[in-house]
């Protein structure tokens, strides 16, 4: 698979400014997704860019969270769900049954709308991912504990409490620790399906700036119903409506100048 | 290029109908006042011309409100996209605006100075050139309430003529002035008066592409077919 592609491409329907020529982290292809006989997902191409983080916008059921339960296949979970098209990562389709849902996993992490920390300590549920995948002698743990917690910029607040229970940490603090545990296994990809919808505004500037951090290190992409948010921590932004991927370019060229009528609208607040 | 429809949340319109009507307002008191200023002159009404001067403080007042609507509309709705160019528009526009009521205030002032002075030829183009400067300024602020490009665009090409007007100007008052050198005080209050004119033909020019990149989100500049304005 071309790995230094176009890194956006775009259904007939949209335009992409400028594309750029940068690695392609996530190479959608003809990507089509149902709910049984519902019809969430149509004909989506798009490249997601590596080491930047792309926004996915739109309103609700436009297959914006759709397009990340397909990507790790969280989907197969449930019956009569079932994709078509294929979603390269690193030139493998990872919706070939053949991929390994392990490898997956790993490569791909997923942090969803209301924090779900396991009901242990702290410690314990940044363990348990590193432990699944690997084992690692006791200091090496530790470490990669840290190195977890401080990249989730959790640390300072939790090194003296790392036996207390996960659930005793607040909102924000417990979706920095599910964005630890995700860390932990050091993905190459992570998901953040509205990860600040439940959070209240300083815990939500704490996780935007910590996805800031991230941003380089990682691909990331992120659902969300605030356009501000989207505008503030991504680079390129894809708008979605009725499962149709109607515009994807550089953010800063979707809430200034986009192209689509639906995106005008739907942007400026002027969707019936 | 026109909205597809109104925000949902009715407010926000509201707002910016508010803005826009701010602009326009400013919009009929800079052409009045430069209409003005021209008549006073021609007519040597001094009275008048003060008038136009302290009128000139109305625009002032109503830039400072476009300024903290536009500030206020910005900080509570979060426009995106063409609101928020047409914000960021309304903006810039108030300043200039506000700058032509201070040519005609300019004007205004030189009236005094012409008050027992004779006919002077350019005293007859003065007018003809202000009512186009003037038309321009009408024009293109019609052009953003209406959002229209292309509106725009024509508004560009007629400053060409009032530059015309004031290159002819500026000869005759020129060869007049090596002819008349008594009258050289008044005849270089007319070429700035000329002058003043000029710019507010410009400053129309200036508005005209801030109304191009507000309705389209290109640069008049980059437009197709055109390599400069």
């Amino acid at each position: 698979m071309n790995d230094t592609a176009m890194a956006l491409r775009i259904t007939p329907a949209g335009v992409s400014s400028a594309p750029v020529s940068t690695k392609v982290a996530i190479d959608i292809r003809d990507l089509d997704f149902y709910y049984g006989k519902a019809h969430a997902l149509k004909d989506v191409s798009m490249a997601i860019p590596a080491g930047s983080v792309t926004a996915i916008i739109g309103p609700s059921g436009c297959g914006k969270s759709t397009l990340l339960r397909t990507i790790n296949r969280i989907f197969e979970l449930y019956p009569d769900q079932y994709a078509a098209g294929s979603i390269a990562i690193d030139g493998r389709n990872v919706l070939d049954r053949r991929y390994p849902l392990s490898e997956l996993r790993r490569r791909v992490g997923m942090v969803f709308q209301k924090p779900t920390p396991f009901p242990s300590s702290i410690r314990a549920n940044v363990a348990f991912a590193l432990s699944y995948y690997e084992r690692f002698s006791k200091s090496e743990l530790n470490d990669r504990i840290e190195d977890a917690l401080r990249q989730a910029a959790l640390w300072d607040e939790v090194k003296d409490k790392l036996n207390q229970s996960a659930l005793s940490l607040s909102g924000g603090q417990q979706q920095r620790l599910c964005i630890a545990r995700t860390l932990a296994v050091r993905p190459e990809i992570i998901l953040l399906d509205e990860p600040t919808s439940a959070l209240d505004p300083i815990s939500t500037a704490k996780l935007e700036e910590l996805i800031h951090e991230l941003r380089e290190r990682f691909t990331i992409v992120i659902v969300t119903h605030n356009m501000q948010q989207a505008a503030r921590v991504s680079q390129r932004t894809a708008f979605f409506h009725l499962g149709e991927l109607v515009e994807f370019g550089k953010t800063s060229d979707i809430f200034t100048n986009p192209r689509e009528q639906r995106t005008k609208d739907y942007i400026t607040g002027r969707f019936g | 290029m026109q909205q597809s429809r109104e925000h949902t949340l009715k407010a926000f319109d509201e707002d910016l109908d508010r803005l826009r009507a701010l602009i326009s307002q400013m919009g009929g008191l800079a052409e009045h006042a430069i209409g003005e200023a021209m008549r006073c002159l021609v007519q040597r009404d001094v009275e008048g011309a003060q008038r136009v001067v302290a009128d000139d403080k109305k625009l002032d007042v109503l830039e400072i409100e476009t300024e903290r609507r536009a500030v206020q509309l910005i900080a509570l709705r979060a426009p995106m996209a063409s609101d928020l160019r047409d914000v960021v528009a309304a903006l810039k526009i108030s300043g200039v605006v506000e700058r032509i009521g201070d040519y005609a205030k300019n004007i205004a002032k030189r009236v005094p100075q012409l008050e027992n002075v004779g006919k002077i030829e350019p005293l007859s183009l003065l007018p003809e050139m202000a009512r186009i400067a003037t038309g321009m300024v009408h024009d293109v602020l019609d052009a953003f309430l209406e959002r229209d490009a292309q509106a725009a665009v024509q508004v560009c090409e007629r400053d060409d003529a009032v530059d015309d007007f004031y290159d002819s100007i500026f000869r005759t008052l020129l060869t007049h002035m090596m002819e008349n050198p008594q009258s050289i005080g008044p005849s270089a209050h007319l070429l700035f008066v000329a002058k003043n004119l000029e710019r507010v033909g410009d400053h129309a020019t200036n508005i005209a592409e801030m109304v191009y990149y507000a309705a389209t989100g290109e640069h008049m500049t980059d437009r197709p077919g055109k390599s400069g304005s």
